[in-house]
């Protein structure tokens, strides 16, 4: 299970230029390094990231081997309407997490 | 013959080393951190002030900052026993918010059991082994950085207060020793670096002084959180030296002396270091 940090306004006014930050605990294993027994790492990466905000797509980010452990994605994205912001890490070996956080426009 | 000019360069550039590194400790007065009333001393500064403003925001900000992570990993654990016949850490301490504010800031501290000085880490593995019955966690795993993180967390901003026990006394001496011993094939102690020359330049790294406020950190370097004890290591295998195993009593006495040093100072954990 991932464990994630996102920070995003909990309300926002409408028009409004929100930013986001979200982290992931990953290891980000590159597919280049050699492990104990000299044998080269298999890949495990996150390879994809993206944002829904009411199901639409507002960011998305391909991600890959040169990026560091635990990725730090912040992007902005403009407040229109109250819903949620549902956000989705999809990697190697079958790996997907999603969150969900609730924005509040006035 | 190529190689021998280069064998016979290095050799000098090791002895200019050595002579930049050699003199210096006895001409100079001794700096300001390691005088006999270290808490006294104004000029003590955190790493953290070396740092540049964005990480310190990143340090400071518990939705930014990646060992909170580990916290989140720490305060699981906190609430789930390790095996199904044993107690988890809340059922005898309760929330850890109340229970352990403040346990991080005075550790090393005395165990009297094993009559000698035991870092948080060891302590919850002793906790581990004797109230839980389970396996101890090995040095530098997830888990333990994880519960020792978030047992650091609820010391934040509290001052580092190292317990004035007599039977510390001896373990503090040694660790003051070994931090002014000479070490290594580059022949140097940490006094010559993090108390001579702290704020100067080693390479492109600033060199702080030696306070061990934020740890366990997270380091861009590691991609990860450490251990005070992986930070020391880290310095030993950097002067060339054989660094003590995880866990060895001279990582402990060196980690209670830093402490005594850096008596006062705010406690940061868990840190973000570059």
């Amino acid at each position: 299970m991932a464990r994630t940090l996102i920070k995003s306004p909990a309300s926002a006014k409408r028009g409004d230029v929100i930013e986001i930050h979200t982290t992931i605990g990953h290891e980000m294993e590159t597919g280049f390094r050699p492990g104990d027994d000299g044998k080269t790492l298999p890949r495990d990466i996150i390879s994809h990231f993206s944002c829904h905000y009411n199901d639409e797509l507002v960011f998305e980010a391909e991600l890959f081997s040169a990026i560091a452990a635990n990725p730090y994605i912040a992007f902005h994205t403009v407040a229109t309407v109250s819903g949620t912001l549902r956000f989705t890490w999809i990697g190697d070996k079958g790996f997907k997490h999603t969150e969900s956080v609730a924005l509040q426009v006035t | 013959m190529k190689r021998g000019l280069r064998l016979l360069a290095t050799l000098g550039l090791l002895a200019l080393l050595a002579l930049l590194a050699g003199p210096g400790r006895a001409a100079e007065p001794p700096a300001q951190t390691s005088t006999s009333s270290p808490n006294s001393t104004p000029t003590r500064r955190s790493g953290a002030e070396f740092m540049s403003p964005a990480l310190q925001a990143m340090q400071r900000d518990e939705s930014l900052n990646p060992a909170m992570l580990w916290v989140k990993q720490g305060h699981d654990l906190w609430q789930s026993p390790p095996t199904s016949s044993a107690r988890s850490c809340v059922s005898c301490h309760s929330e850890a918010s109340q229970s352990m504010r403040g346990v991080a800031a005075r550790y090393p501290a005395f165990d009297s059991v094993s009559q000698r000085p035991v870092n948080l880490a060891q302590r919850i593995n002793l906790c581990r082994v004797n109230q839980q019955q389970a396996e101890p966690w090995r040095p530098e795993s997830p888990e333990l950085l994880a519960m020792e993180s978030f047992v650091a967390l609820q010391s934040r901003g509290m001052p580092i207060t190292p317990p004035t026990d007599n039977r510390l006394q001896t373990f503090t001496e040694r660790g003051q020793q070994r931090y002014g011993q000479r070490m290594g094939q580059l022949n140097l102690s940490c006094a010559q670096c993090h108390d001579a020359r702290s704020g100067l330049r080693l390479g492109g790294n600033l060199i702080p002084q030696a306070h061990p406020t934020a740890y366990p950190v997270y380091r861009l370097e590691w991609q990860g959180v450490g251990s005070l004890q992986r930070r020391l290591r880290n310095c030993m295998s950097g002067v060339r030296a054989q660094p003590y195993p995880f866990g060895a009593q001279e990582l402990v006495e060196l980690e209670l002396y830093l402490a005594v040093q850096a008596r006062g100072m705010a406690l940061e954990s868990p840190g973000v270091r570059p």
